[in-house]
């Protein structure tokens, strides 16, 4: 039953994500890949790591593709056909990708035997947290502030923006307020 | 394993049936709540006080001309209702309708899914929600439209950051993220082995969860996305027949769903007052529970509809002035709170 469903999910993730690539219209390429995301949330609940599954989906799937399709709505970048690019940029784009892979490989590579059993425990939330907060505090505690930081930033882009807006008296745009 | 597939199966059938008929009456009972408050009569021709109403517009909905606009996309018009009511219908799974009845022996836990990660599952179909209207209003091509799925995916994102922040104060006060669990802290009320519903302990917390619970659903006073005065129906401008009814009656669940929720997180879920007191067995208090529960479900929806007829509809910009610099800020105090508190006064 779960090797069927590994198969099924591998499947949708692969066809998925070559559709990203092949599909012509920016749109569909984000919703092929916001199918993908969830084939890799379902690997991970395969694992029985519901929390990684569940944290996966809403921060990519639910927050960061939905900036994506807002961008590309701002845009209105949804024409069928997109602008011949020039050979330079495609075999940078290959140079770049291949290095990309040799990187992926070699981190990879010696990772077999940090392998999760399947229907080990490791991935259930009371377990990650001990582990979070015990092995990794420092790391953890960094990446928090640095993503307090994110936010707080963006209060004081909004405070910044209201005080402008007082001095010059000007009723604000659409495009502003959206912002 | 049949049995158990027979039981959750009749269960999920149970709960989307229940979901739905809740929903239909919502609208309804919208109408005369907004009557009520208008000091008006509402809809009262369709069977006796008007009860039919519903089933009147669901059939209505249904034998209007369907329009498809031909510039639109037309897999991405179809699919964005859809998605809407499917994410809408999701969150039932991981809500605890009842504790368990125990029959002949088994035990029956009125709840579909007791997920590790229930509030965060809950968290998942909320973000994927705004995909709904975001694509219905692309794929109308019309600038109303699109205007308003912007809108909506901004106001959407910026209340789940306030949403989140809420609930991890929460979280930081029960240790747990599983529905049930919580419901279980909450059990007792007033009476032998009192216990205070989470609220007590949360209320800021609460006011934040609630606030952007309206938001999160679009009701009135954030209703920015279908701003009748400036985008016309907002994303859902090109939709005509049932999907539109779809998105209509997607926002009506999710009210149901938001309300089912913040009773669970906040007002005790299945429990209810001097539980422990009525000497009953176990299977009846868990049914007087779940009328309870839905008691409690009922009074959020009336506050909803109350909120919709009383408060105007919020400017734009006051409303990305609440979510950024009001509840943020707030939502981060109150974990600030929470954690010295519990870490200070041990509950």
């Amino acid at each position: 039953m779960t090797l069927y469903l590994f198969y099924f999910l591998s499947f949708v993730a692969i066809l998925s994500a070559l559709l990203v690539v092949f599909s012509k219209s920016p749109i569909h390429s984000i919703l092929y890949l916001i199918i993908t995301f969830f084939s890799i949330a379902g690997h991970y609940v395969l694992q029985n790591a519901q929390f990684l599954a569940a944290v996966h989906i809403i921060v990519y799937a639910g927050a960061i593709m939905v900036l994506f399709l807002y961008v590309i709505m701002l845009l209105n970048l949804n024409k069928e056909t997109e602008p011949h690019k020039t050979s330079l940029a495609k075999i940078a784009a290959v140079i770049c990708a291949g290095s990309m892979m040799v990187v992926l490989v070699a981190s990879l590579k010696g990772a077999s035997y940090l392998m999760a059993k399947p229907g080990g425990d490791i991935g259930l939330v009371k377990n990650l947290g001990k582990v979070l907060f015990d092995e990794f505090l420092l790391p953890f505690e960094l990446s928090s502030i640095l993503l307090l930081a994110a936010m707080v930033g963006v209060v004081m882009v909004g405070k910044q923006d209201q005080r402008t807006q007082i001095l010059t008296n000007t009723p604000s745009t659409e495009a502003n307020k959206i912002e | 394993m049949i049995a158990f597939l027979t039981y959750k199966g009749i269960l999920v059938l149970i709960i989307f049936t229940i979901t739905l008929a809740v929903a239909a009456y919502s609208t309804y009972a919208e109408r005369k709540v907004a009557a009520f408050l208008q000091d008006r009569i509402g809809p009262d021709r369709a069977g006796p006080f008007g009860l039919l109403q519903p089933l009147a517009d669901g059939a209505k909905f249904f034998f209007k001309e369907e329009i498809i606009p031909n510039v639109s996309n037309k897999t991405l018009f179809i699919l964005g209702p859809s998605i809407a009511m499917l994410t809408a219908l999701m969150t039932g799974v991981v809500v605890p309708w009842g504790n368990e009845l125990v029959i002949g022996g088994n035990t029956y836990l009125l709840q579909i899914a007791d997920l590790d990660v229930g509030i965060l599952y809950v968290f998942g179909v909320v973000s994927i929600g705004v995909y709904g209207i975001m694509i219905g209003g692309w794929a109308s091509n019309n600038k109303f439209s699109l205007l308003g799925a912007i809108r909506a995916s901004a106001q959407m994102i910026s209340y789940e950051i306030a949403m989140g922040l809420a609930i991890i104060a929460l979280i930081l006060m029960t240790g747990t993220l599983s529905l049930r669990e919580m419901s279980l802290q909450q059990m007792g009320g007033v009476g032998a082995h009192w216990n205070f519903w989470n609220v007590v302990y949360q209320p800021l917390g609460f006011l934040i969860f609630l606030v952007c619970a309206f938001a999160e659903c679009n009701r009135t006073p954030f209703d920015l996305p279908e701003c009748e005065t400036e985008l016309v129906g907002g994303y859902h401008t090109e939709y005509s027949s049932m999907k539109l009814g779809l998105y209509l009656f997607a926002e009506y669940i999710n009210m149901f769903i938001s309300s089912a929720v913040i009773s669970t997180l906040y007002f005790g879920g299945f429990n209810f007052p001097f539980m422990n007191d009525l000497g009953l067995s176990a299977n009846w208090i868990t049914v007087i529970g779940t009328a309870f529960f839905f008691a409690k479900i009922t009074f959020f929806i009336f506050f909803f509809m109350w909120i919709r007829w009383t408060i105007p509809r919020f400017r734009y910009d006051q409303l990305m002035n609440l979510g950024w610099r009001g509840m943020i800020p707030l939502a981060i105090f109150n974990i600030v709170l929470s954690g010295l508190i519990s870490l200070f006064v041990h509950r």
